[in-house]
């Protein structure tokens, strides 16, 4: 690991001011996939700014009735938080099913946002990988692809984004608050993460020194308190997602007919994928099995696979097939 | 970059220079001589590393010491002097009696995970398997804790004998005593 300044951070402003001047500055939130990607050689930063101790920590009602998260509030606590619990269980059923009890004590909103892939090749120095070292190729394409991208993929790069979290807020509706040199801007969450095209290098919209402040859900309603999430893995605890799916539903209680629908998608892409198509099947169709299957075909019509990760076309179609039949039967 | 900084470990204040880009780890282990805090993957994956920092489990393998200066850190070789009579904890206790170790090497980071994790679980934090999220009533009361849950709650602890049965058994054994007694 090379040298680093360490600096703890006065305040946001401060923070971001330092990071902008320095092209080799970095933000150090939880520090769990930093620190990490700092021994493996992935990342060498000269100077580390400390944002983990900012006042970014409250989790507070908005006065429209929404809810603000601060971008240092840890996964834990805020899995834990009574009015994330009552209304937006899909973001807590996210953040429980992520990493391990240790980790989600460390690592902040913000920082989760921000995780980087877990593609092997991108963590492995030894290997090419357009994102980490852009213009060298991947590793990935025509290797070990089992647990990479079957939509938005380009030839540069078929990572996947690792988030739990991001998928809950996605389905969500959620918002994100920046503060960069130039001032604060805010952003839906769905415009954050990229797709790779040409320049995987870069997994966000962010600009370097720019600083998530907070995330903010919209007001509650009947559909974001019968939202859920549920993930497909390896093993049933402490393991990255092969498919995840975040969904919410409002079904017309006499009719049976979808009057609106969420669905988001970990694990399938470059970013937490909002399945636009699936909802638009799913509005006006009836509640019903069929319509779910429909729906999930919809999305899933422009997947292209590889070698290792066909099995995650009828995967994440049965997955969210079985988070929507749950989501109704729930209701009922 | 040098840094001087201090930790309170254990119980005891302790000033230690440290170049920036030591860990938590192994500014414990390497320049404070509390070796207590095993170093297995190193890496974020094992759970070895294990210690209550500012009161609750994390991994000190995966933050660095500098960002820590002023900071509380209970490792295993100190849950009874924090306690005050400088005894074995319960859970310690419990892993004993309960034979929940083989080799031993990542039991110091079990008994921080198990005694942090008790701690969440009293204050009411759900985990992955709980089914109600939001039951009725006050939110921080304390979490249900059959073995399904003590098998979630602690995924991030790794044993590579494999003595998971017996150290579900102790925490069972812990938790019941516990919430008995309160």
């Amino acid at each position: 690991m090379i040298p680093f300044e360490y600096r703890r951070a006065a305040d946001a402003q401060e923070a971001v001011a330092t990071v902008a001047a320095r092209p080799d500055a970095v933000f150090l939130g939880g520090g769990t996939n930093l620190v990490d990607h700092m021994k493996l050689g992935v990342a060498a930063p000269h100077m580390l700014v400390d944002v983990s101790r900012l006042p970014l920590t409250e989790v507070e009602e908005t006065p429209g009735g929404g809810l603000r998260v601060g971008a240092a509030v840890r996964n834990s606590d805020l899995a834990a938080h009574p009015l994330v619990r009552q209304r937006y269980p899909a973001l807590a059923r996210a953040l429980l099913s992520g990493a391990s009890g240790q980790l989600r004590n460390t690592a902040t909103t913000g920082g989760n946002l921000l995780q980087r892939t877990r593609c092997r090749y991108f963590q492995d120095v030894t290997t090419p990988c357009n994102k980490r070292e852009p213009g060298s190729g991947c590793a990935a394409i025509g290797g070990w692809d089992r647990h990479h991208a079957v939509l938005g993929a380009s030839e540069h790069c078929i990572a996947v984004h690792p988030s739990d979290m991001a998928v809950g807020l996605l389905a969500l509706d959620a918002t994100v608050h920046v503060l960069g040199a130039d001032g604060a801007r805010s952003l839906p969450l769905a415009d954050l993460h990229r797709l790779p095209g040409d320049s995987p290098e870069r997994d966000t919209v962010l600009a370097h020194g720019e600083l998530i402040t907070a995330v903010e859900l919209p007001p509650a309603s009947a559909m974001t308190r019968w939202s859920t999430y549920r993930k497909v893995r390896e093993r049933a605890s402490y393991a990255f997602a092969l498919v995840s799916v975040a969904a919410a539903l409002d079904v017309d209680d006499d009719s049976g007919v979808v009057r609106d629908a969420r669905v988001a998608l970990g694990g399938v892409a470059h970013k937490p994928w909002r399945a636009g198509r699936a909802e638009d099947v799913l509005r006006g169709a009836p509640a019903t099995e069929e319509s779910f299957r429909l729906a999930a075909g919809a999305e899933l019509a422009a997947a292209e696979v590889r070698d290792g990760n066909a099995y995650k076309v009828p995967l994440a179609r049965n997955t969210i097939v079985a988070v929507l039949r749950d989501l109704t039967e729930a209701r009922r | 970059m040098e840094h001087r900084i201090t930790l309170r470990v254990d119980g005891t204040e302790r000033a230690v220079t440290v170049d920036s880009r030591t860990t938590l780890l192994d500014a414990l282990r390497e320049r404070l001589g509390v070796t207590s805090p095993k170093k297995g993957c190193d890496h974020g994956q094992c759970g070895a590393c294990t210690v209550l920092l500012e009161g609750r489990r994390q991994l000190s393998c995966l933050t660095f010491a500098v960002a820590h200066d002023g900071d509380q850190v209970v490792t295993a070789e100190g849950l009874g002097e924090v306690r005050g009579d400088g005894g074995l904890h319960p859970v310690q206790q419990a892993f004993i009696e309960q034979d929940g170790f083989q080799c031993g090497y990542c039991t110091p980071g079990q008994v921080c995970s198990a005694v942090g994790m008790l701690d969440e679980a009293e204050a009411g934090h759900p985990s992955h398997v709980t089914r109600d999220l939001a039951p009725p009533g006050a939110p921080d009361s304390p979490a249900p804790l059959d073995d399904g849950e003590i098998r979630e709650r602690m995924s991030g602890n790794l044993c590579r004998c494999g003595a998971y049965v017996n150290i579900v058994a102790a925490l069972r054994e812990t938790a019941t005593a516990s919430r008995g007694a309160s």
